[in-house]
């Protein structure tokens, strides 16, 4: 009985076996909603798929959903072809996907808004980034499928609006799934040859599948990063492709696109005589105002009347000759005048004359001097003889002739008051002829005050 | 004239331009203006010439080395 039992792995592998086998689980369609998406860094998708009913896990290996033109997402309602295995690990049975696209919206229609959407939001259809088309282009790239309807309506279309220009097409596929790294390596390699001053890039109409590498992100990327003008050409009026929205201008139809890149011959030479015409008639005008201005200045007064111009400056000439003269005879007037005044005052000055007077002031000075000496000397004399009158006058022993006499204490001094005695007191009296010496018997003081 | 040979018509069309345009503001010298009227009639007459004068341009295709031929564009029965 103990051989009976297995392993876990050989049971595994047992039921992977069957599964392989049966050619049913090989490829399996199957409709249903995803839920729990989830995107691995490594570019697996792990999803569930389910209905209102069941559940099953599912993947979609990075190898098979790199073709994807959608990004799955929950709730989203798809058409997966895949097979069904064994994940032998945690014993599980999962469908593995091959192919994935949206049920009921188109798969196409759905991936063409997302990028939309995304390059929206990336900028890269920002009218700032469009750049101006050369109005007279020297050479125009031409990066469509050599042959077909597109290329020969794009470069007839040159060749007859603007023979002038170079035109060179740049072979690329434009459908089925290589077209898209095509069309980036043409417009990639025009932008590194230095040779094209505009590319027109685009392909005749055909279905949205067919359009399709123009919705490509990569095409996309290369017109937006490219420094050339890029004209945009897919389809007809009604075909819009990523490609257009991201172009610096878009042209409705390959023809359209042929007479953006190029300027019409015809127009060009109705401009050339347009420009000829301006030419002539600006210098004319100019022609005609010089010789305005010419005529002007001959009919002036003094191409009139020249002779009247000189004589006019002739009597000019001689009224300031005179006026010369006149002028030139006052200022020797003038000066000579002041001559005759300068030299009167310097005789007036002259040092002989100086000297004279000095010595008339001297002798008057002298007399008056001498004067003066004798006043004084006679007024001292006068005066000598008035002091000597009053100094005998004022002499004590005249005054003690007429009866005064003074006394004197014993020290000498005059005795002024009787408050200076005492009773027996020794003084002298001085009188006219002699002295007396006397002794103080008593005194009285005068009570008269 | 041998150096205006070398011109391109986008070139020679632009310089026709400014002469006009300069001659048109008026404040140029008649000298001057005599010059710039022949040299603009030259390059009128250039561009005519270029416009009237032209030869079909031989379209080419680049092949897969990057060097250009010519190409010859069919015309659809």
């Amino acid at each position: 009985m103990s051989e009976q039992y297995l392993t876990v792995t050989a049971l595994t592998k047992y039921l992977k076996r069957k599964m392989e086998l049966d050619p049913h689980l090989r490829n399996v369609w199957l409709r249903g909603e995803i839920s729990n998406f989830k995107l691995h860094t490594r570019g697996h998708m792990y999803l569930t798929i389910k209905d209102d009913q069941a559940r099953m896990q599912a993947v979609m290996f990075a190898g098979s959903n790199k073709n994807l033109t959608f990004m799955p997402e929950n709730g989203m309602n798809v058409l997966v072809r895949g097979e069904v295995n064994v994940f032998e690990s945690y014993g599980q049975y999962q469908l593995y996907i091959k192919e994935m696209e949206p049920d009921g919206i188109g798969a196409l229609y759905l991936a063409f808004e997302q990028l939309k959407e995304k390059l929206e939001n990336k900028g890269f259809f920002d009218p700032v980034h469009k750049k101006p088309i050369p109005p007279i282009p020297k050479h125009i790239g031409v990066i469509t499928s050599p042959t077909g309807a597109a290329v020969r309506d794009i470069l007839t279309t040159i060749t007859r609006r603007f023979p002038l220009a170079d035109a060179t097409v740049l072979p690329v596929l434009v459908q089925g799934p290589n077209a898209a790294a095509s069309i980036t390596g043409a417009i990639e390699q025009a932008n590194q040859m230095d040779l094209f001053d505009v590319l027109i890039v685009g392909r005749g109409g055909g279905s949205i599948e067919e359009l399709w590498s123009f919705n490509e992100e990569i095409v996309a990327t290369a017109i937006f990063n490219s420094k050339i003008p890029i004209i945009s050409a897919v389809g007809h009026e009604t075909d819009t492709t990523i490609s257009d929205f991201v172009a610096d201008l878009r042209a409705p139809t390959p023809t359209g696109a042929a007479e953006m890149a190029v300027p019409s011959r015809l127009e060009l030479l109705d401009r050339t005589s347009e420009l000829e015409r301006r030419l002539q008639r600006a210098l004319s005008g100019l022609y005609s105002e010089h010789e305005k201005t010419l005529k002007r200045l001959m009919s002036s007064y003094a191409f009139r009347y020249p002779q009247q111009l000189v004589s006019q400056k002739e009597q000019q000439l001689d009224t300031a000759s005179e006026r010369l003269q006149r002028t030139f005879d006052n200022q020797l007037t003038r000066l000579g005048t002041n001559l005759r005044q300068l030299d009167l005052r310097l005789m007036q000055q002259h040092p002989e004359r100086q000297v004279e007077t000095a010595s008339t002031d001297v002798k008057l000075l002298e007399k008056n001097l001498q004067r003066a000496m004798g006043w004084i000397v006679d007024k001292e004399k006068v005066d000598l003889s008035t002091m000597i009158s009053k100094l005998s006058l004022l002499n004590p022993l005249e005054i003690m002739k007429r009866g005064f006499s003074v006394p004197y204490s014993n020290d000498g001094a005059i005795i002024k008051s009787v408050q200076q005695l005492d009773k027996g007191d020794q003084l002298s009296i001085r009188l006219a002829d002699g002295v007396a010496n006397c002794q103080v018997i008593d005194t009285k003081e005068n009570r008269n005050e | 004239m041998s150096e205006q040979a070398e011109l391109s018509f986008e070139q020679a069309m632009k310089q026709l331009e400014d002469i006009v345009e300069k001659l048109e503001a008026g404040d140029v010298p008649l000298e001057k203006a005599i010059d710039y009227y022949q040299e603009g009639m030259q390059l009128s007459k250039l561009c005519n010439d270029k416009l009237v004068n032209v030869q079909d341009k031989m379209v080419k295709i680049m092949n897969e080395q990057g060097t250009l031929e010519p190409f010859d564009v069919q015309e659809e029965e």
